[in-house]
């Protein structure tokens, strides 16, 4: 059962790194347009609808399936979080809710209205606010604020399990993280050169304010969070996912300093794939610090068995519609450059 | 507000309001793919133009479907953790596979909304083909885990402690064929009869608009074919209803008393207080015979199960009136449509018969709603029937009532904006060539 139950785990933080990649990436993109300055600020939020419209619903979908396989296979974790962190999911589902339906809304009203105008600003803000609750709920979990007991009751209050600086630190951290990678993938959606100019210094800005977050959110983890602290910074693969971590971040911001954007995304994923292993390693086993762990929460095997080969039946389908998705919509961003290359 | 009435009224809010976005997302892709079959076959400009401006309307429906959706899978844990803890593995098949139906429908939709231009025409159809059905099974597996809770099966309890669990027979659990069948069924109906309704109401004010009228062809003739239908499913429900829950079908038919040859009442006013209905129009032996096949076979009252036990009766009795009324006056308005139409050979457009219409456009996601009134309400005071009890599945969490207020008024918000932008840019004639 131990291993059927760490499969499944993988599945799902594989579904979040994913998620993270492209959905965060979506929310980022409504921090890039709440960003956007100068005479090219409406061109800026245009190019961010544009570039989301066909796409984000799919995105969305990976955080779903993250969460189905947690209440699925790890019921007891699933309780335990919807309990102690219940006012910042409902604060994050409300973004949700309100990025979604303002990005339609904003989407099919006239360019005049003034309920379109309206509709783009909470689109925007709630880009904000959602993964900034996203980071306060891993921080949460991560910190090992959330004590359950034995038989799956949560031992803290309402508040207490994640009303501390930490999880707002990784809230800052997520979105950030987000709109850096939005910044850098945005890069690739225009020809306008003043456009991509400036979403090449944000994102150099942004990259630099992440690499800054990173530290002051390590260094105040060991405040908070002595496990994950512990693991992050003594553990024996410490040292080499640090390495990975920071030549990809140098690559992302060498790459965008010399504009070769192609390979700033790359390393950008590269980079936020890193981040979230990283985090994944240190708080494993448990899903939920110290108490709850993938084996002691997981699900009987009669359940795990058939919902793994669902999944890998389901992988096989979904992988390449999604991949078809993108190609329909995103491979003229991979022939823009070939474009530039030539003109170069 | 007690917590227990804030979570289980969030739910309910919650449900009822996702139900419409989701029956939208199922019906309309149908419609499209069948406007869209049109246009490829006859090159009609009116079929492409139908096309587009039900893919808009599609595009804004399916958007707050899906964030409303998200909503609900959160609230399970949110405000149900302890039934999430217990239940949550053994209906887990069905929710993991509506992940992967839900993936592929907005995977397709995003190519069928904007990929106009860059997939040639044969996949775009294609891919609204893909929508109508991944949307249509997404729904069919939600349905399953809801119809678990009803007649739940697939695990064993030993101690306290739920063992054996097997997931397919959890999903294949007895209720589960008769209520998908009847939702998939409804979800039709609604929206060809909600369809038809708008554009009806449209072509009152412009009589000669093509446009509408093969709206009114398409949707009709779907609305009216699922109306049809939809007694027999409705049949099949209610026998297996009657077979598995008892207690839910003597709230519906509000039957007090165990008796041989139960009447079928029609209307009539359930008092809880004094255990009688009355003003109910009975139809001697009609519900023995129509829930066991046999008149003078015996049915099960409410008296015999203690008042604790008990689904609320008046609202179940009600909802239950009212979903059939509805369902009947849908299938006479078809009905009428079809006759008028094969006796003319063409489109029934007199005004009267399109006010009618009109009259029928909400007449489905009414009925839909009282449906679902029917089975939640009817399966209290158990969340997992016979099993666990709602008010033992509530969260610890205090003061509910602040996010139920809070997803109230921010449905009410994303209701009254759907509406504005549907009126401004869906409900509206385009100018066409008119052809006659």
């Amino acid at each position: 059962m131990g291993t059927l139950a760490l499969w499944v785990a993988l599945f799902m933080f594989g579904a979040l790194v994913i998620y993270v990649l492209t959905g965060g990436a979506d929310f980022g993109g409504g921090i890039v347009a709440l960003l956007a300055r100068g005479p090219r600020r409406e061109a800026i939020r245009e190019l961010v609808f544009h570039a989301l419209a066909p796409i984000w619903e799919a995105n969305h979908v990976w955080l779903i399936v993250a969460l189905v396989l947690l209440f699925v296979a790890f019921p007891k974790a699933f309780a335990a979080m919807t309990t102690a962190l219940h006012i910042p999911l409902t604060v994050m589902l409300i973004g949700i809710v309100l990025r979604g339906a303002a990005f339609v809304f904003a989407q099919y009203d006239e360019e005049t209205s003034r309920a379109r105008a309206w509709w783009q600003r909470v689109f925007m803000w709630s880009s904000l606010m959602t993964p900034v609750t996203f980071g306060i709920v891993v921080g949460a979990v991560a910190s090992g604020r959330i004590r359950v007991d034995a038989s799956g009751q949560v031992q803290v209050g309402f508040i207490e399990g994640w009303m501390a600086l930490f999880p707002f630190l990784v809230g800052g951290f997520a979105a950030t993280l987000f709109a850096y990678l939005a910044a850098i993938y945005l890069t690739l959606e225009t020809d306008d050169t003043e456009i991509r100019d400036w979403l090449r210094k944000l994102a150099l800005g942004l990259g630099i304010a992440l690499g800054i977050g990173a530290w002051v959110t390590l260094w105040w983890a060991q405040h908070e969070t002595l496990t994950v602290y512990d693991r992050l910074v003594h553990s024996p693969l410490a040292r080499p996912f640090h390495l990975i971590t920071g030549l990809a971040a140098v690559g992302a911001l060498g790459a965008l300093w010399y504009r070769r954007y192609t390979l700033a995304r790359v390393a950008a994923a590269v980079q936020s794939v890193a981040i979230m292993v990283g985090w994944g390693l240190a708080q494993y086993p448990a899903l939920i610090v110290p108490d709850v762990t993938v084996a002691k929460s997981a699900a009987p095997a009669s359940v795990l068995r058939p919902l793994l080969f669902a999944l890998l039946g389901g992988t096989v389908l979904l992988v390449p519609s999604f991949g078809y998705l993108y190609w329909v919509f995103k491979q003229h961003t991979l022939a823009m450059r070939l474009q530039n290359q030539r003109h170069r | 507000m007690s917590d227990l009435l804030a979570a289980r009224s969030q739910m309910a809010l919650s449900l009822a309001f996702h139900i419409i976005f989701a029956v939208i997302g199922i019906g309309m892709p149908l419609l499209m793919v069948i406007a869209e079959a049109l246009w490829l076959r006859t090159r009609r400009e009116v079929y492409l133009a139908l096309v587009k401006r039900w893919a808009r309307g599609t595009a804004i429906m399916f958007a707050v479907g899906a964030v409303s959706g998200t909503v609900l899978s959160f609230e399970l844990g949110l405000l149900w953790p302890t039934f999430m803890a217990y239940a949550g593995p053994i209906i887990g098949m069905p929710f993991s596979l509506e992940g992967f139906a839900f993936f592929t429908e907005a995977i397709f939709l995003g190519i069928y909304l904007y990929g106009w231009q860059r997939v040639p025409e044969k996949v775009h159809w294609l891919a609204g083909v893909l929508v109508w059905l991944s949307g249509t099974l997404s729904g069919i597996f939600v349905v399953t885990a809801n119809a678990w809770m009803n007649t739940p099966t697939g695990f064993e309890i030993v101690n306290g402690e739920v063992i054996d669990v097997d997931p397919w027979a959890a999903m294949f659990n007895p209720a589960a064929f008769s209520q998908t069948l009847h939702m998939t069924i409804a979800a039709f109906q609604a929206v060809g009869f909600g369809v038809a309704g708008v554009h009806a109401f449209l072509l009152l004010r412009q009589p000669r608009n093509l446009f509408h009228r093969k709206a009114i062809a398409i949707a009709l003739t779907v609305g009216t074919l699922a109306a049809l239908v939809q007694p027999i499913s409705g049949d099949i429900s209610a026998k297996q209803v009657a077979a598995y829950q008892p207690i839910k079908l003597a709230a519906m038919e509000a039957q007090w008393e165990t008796e041989a040859g139960a009447p079928l009442r029609i209307g009539g006013w359930p008092d809880e207080d004094a255990e009688v209905t009355r003003y109910a129009l009975e139809v001697p032996y009609a519900l023995s015979l129509l829930a066991y096949g046999d008149p003078g076979a015996e049915v099960m009252g409410l008296k015999d199960v203690p008042p604790e036990d008990r689904p609320p009766v008046l609202i179940t009795h009600l909802a239950f009136q009212a979903m059939v009324g509805l369902g009947m006056a849908m299938l006479a308005i078809g009905m009428l449509g079809a006759w008028l139409a094969w006796r003319r050979r063409r489109l029934p457009d007199s005004p009267w018969y399109l006010k009618l219409l009109v009259l029928s456009a909400p007449m489905g996601f009414l009925a839909i709603e009282f449906g679902w009134i029917v089975t939640e309400v009817g399966r209290q005071p158990w969340i997992v029937y016979g099993y666990m009890r709602t008010a033992d599945a509530v969260t610890t969490m205090p003061n509910l009532v602040v996010p139920f207020v809070t997803f109230t008024i921010l449905y009410l918000v994303l209701g009254v904006s759907v509406v504005y932008l549907m009126a401004k840019f869906v409900f509206a004639s385009p100018y066409l060539a008119e052809e006659e």
